[in-house]
């Protein structure tokens, strides 16, 4: 069921309302949007292991987190760090974290693949909440956003709700474009391999775990980009990020979106962050707004009995009702 | 006689306090087909995943062009030239019947990690894939989905993914199982094809199918090896009539 994307047209219809969203919009919708296309940025991440690789992770929270610590930790208190300092620095720490913990988990499959990668970012969990490294329990501010500019020319001012969108805008389209090349890429077609018959991609000859291997650093890495925006948006970092609720939220947020599509990750990205607005509101629900999780998660249960398809399974039918043909990859159906 | 492609000395495999395959030696020499024969639960599979590495052997060794491949993970051996098909069927079901081949060969690109350009963009290797359909006769089918082919286009299939990754030896593990009179049939004229320009090591049950391809014959019963050499020496063999040929009308 993967390699489905959506037609050209839809895409560059989506971008470019998305383009003029800033214009008319309030400082709330501009982060609200934000935040969304940031965690569509790490569901998608998210969705190269699930959907296309077949490795259910269970502690994606860790690099999405690792990056965040690390922008946090290599700004200076009062002053701004460079964008092109502390992005490359975010990613390649979420990279390195991903390649290491990647060397020790891809070796285990099924059941034992999701318990180590949880444990592993639960170990990162700890280290971050019980030592001092990154201001223990507490966390630690990103008290000035980095500066994104070009031999001295302020490209875009991230204390602009408007303009830090756009740069959240620009990180998606770069996140799903790259992604939809390596798919289907000879790397990508190996990896669909991998998810439908592992034992067969084997007897033919590919190193599957080299595959893995670089698949699972590969999402980390782009997991610390969202995680890099995330810290740079809310200007605060602490180590309910790289915990396991991150983890579950993500995942969710994959499955309500449909698996194995790269629509579906940003649709269920933007479903989940929407619901959570809505059973939240306390002009809504009055007093059970608090309890938003209740309604939230019995939503959740609905939906994946409703949709095994997830909601990007449904446009896919709607789409197919119009007659129009979706480009499924001829070599996947 | 040319040097033996394949040698296997003194393999065993035990499963806690039982031997699946004990002691078993055998060559395998270019152009030549070895067929291994013997009933149900003599250890001929157990045998081929220990030659294409799914299974380690408790001890012995195989030597594949001179080299001791006997630690080496599946991955390794089918790099050095040994390509295997399945006893149950083993293919990409949701692929189309091309890219099964068309991955089989990209297995071979030395340039692994292109993670931009389209998979299908690479001539070679796409011709490569068309190759092995063809000679399989399947190109009619290229573009159909493998899980829609019928069970004998299945396992040719699975024969046109191992002569994409241009094996020097091919191990076929019971080609013929489940196949129908006229599929049989194109199947070992198939074989007989392959066995041209590959060597082969064949299990397989239908005993008028092994009696025509091959050129040596093992017997194996209960893992252990009973008789080896050419069809004739095993028809007229004592020990294998009565331990296994005695269900079948030996032709005079």
């Amino acid at each position: 069921m993967s390699h489905i994307t959506l037609p050209r047209w839809w895409l560059f219809s989506i971008v470019l309302l998305l383009a003029i969203v800033p214009l008319g919009a309030t400082t709330f919708h501009l982060q609200l949007g934000a935040k969304i296309m940031i965690m569509a940025i790490f569901a998608l991440s998210l969705d190269l292991l699930i959907g296309h690789t077949g490795l259910v992770s269970f502690g994606h929270a860790a690099y999405f987190g690792v990056a965040a610590y690390t922008i946090a930790l290599i700004t200076p208190k009062y002053e701004a760090a460079s964008f092109w300092l502390t992005l490359p620095a975010a990613m390649a720490a979420a990279a390195l974290a991903a390649l290491v913990i990647g060397y020790l988990v891809v070796r285990t499959a099924g059941i034992y693949f999701i318990m180590v990668t949880l444990a592993f970012a639960q170990m990162l969990y700890a280290i971050f909440h019980d030592t001092k490294l990154g201001g223990g329990s507490d966390g630690i501010y990103v008290n000035v956003r980095p500066e994104l500019s070009v031999a001295g020319f302020k490209l875009l001012d991230l204390e602009s709700p408007a303009q830090f969108f756009y740069l959240a805008l620009i990180a998606l389209i770069a996140v799903y474009w790259t992604l939809n090349k390596v798919l289907h890429a000879p790397f990508g077609r190996a990896l669909a391999g991998i998810r439908v018959n592992e034992q067969r991609m084997r007897a033919i000859g590919f190193p599957v775990f080299s595959y893995k291997l670089g698949a699972f650093t590969l999402a980390g890495t782009l997991a610390g980009l969202a995680g890099y925006l995330a810290a740079c948006q809310f200007g605060f970092v602490n180590p309910e990020i790289l915990a396991w609720h991150q983890s579950g939220t993500v995942l969710m947020m994959v499955i309500l979106g449909g698996i194995g599509r790269l629509h579906g990750a940003v649709i269920g990205a933007a479903a989940y962050v929407l619901l959570q607005e809505l059973f939240s509101s306390s002009a809504l629900f009055g007093a059970y707004a608090k309890h938003w999780q209740l309604f939230m998660g019995g939503l959740i249960v609905f939906m994946v009995l409703a949709l095994p398809h997830g909601i990007g399974g449904l446009i896919d039918i709607a789409w197919r009702r119009r007659g129009g043909v979706l480009n499924v990859e001829s070599g996947d159906g | 006689m040319a040097e033996a492609i394949l040698q296997v000395r003194n393999l065993t495999k035990h499963f806690g306090g039982l031997a699946a395959v004990e002691n078993v030696s055998l060559e395998v020499r270019p152009h030549e087909l070895h067929a291994v024969i013997g009933p149900n639960g003599a250890g001929k599979s157990t045998l081929i995943n220990l030659l294409a590495g799914d299974l380690r052997a408790s001890s012995g060794q195989i030597h594949f062009q001179g080299r001791d491949i006997g630690s080496l993970p599946p991955e390794k051996r089918s790099r050095l030239g040994i390509g295997r098909s399945f006893q149950k069927t083993n293919i990409f079901p949701s692929f189309t019947a091309l890219e099964n081949c068309r991955l089989a060969a990209q297995s071979r690109d030395p340039r692994p990690l292109r993670w931009l350009r389209d998979a299908h963009s690479y001539q070679s290797i796409m011709a490569k894939g068309q190759q092995a359909l063809a000679a399989v006769e399947l190109s009619e089918r290229a573009s159909d989905l493998a899980f829609a082919l019928s069970h004998g286009e299945q396992r040719q299939l699975e024969i046109a993914m191992c002569l994409a990754t241009e094996p020097q030896l091919l191990i076929l593990d019971e080609p013929l199982a489940g196949m129908g009179a006229e599929e049989s049939r194109k199947m070992v004229n198939l074989i007989k094809k392959l066995n041209a320009t590959h060597a082969v090591l064949l299990v397989e049950h239908d005993m008028d199918a092994v009696f025509q391809l091959a050129q040596v014959l093992t017997v194996m019963v209960d893992g252990r090896l009973l008789a080896s050499g050419s069809p004739e020496q095993i028809r007229a063999d004592r020990d294998v009539q009565s331990a296994y040929l005695g269900e079948l009308e030996v032709r005079p």
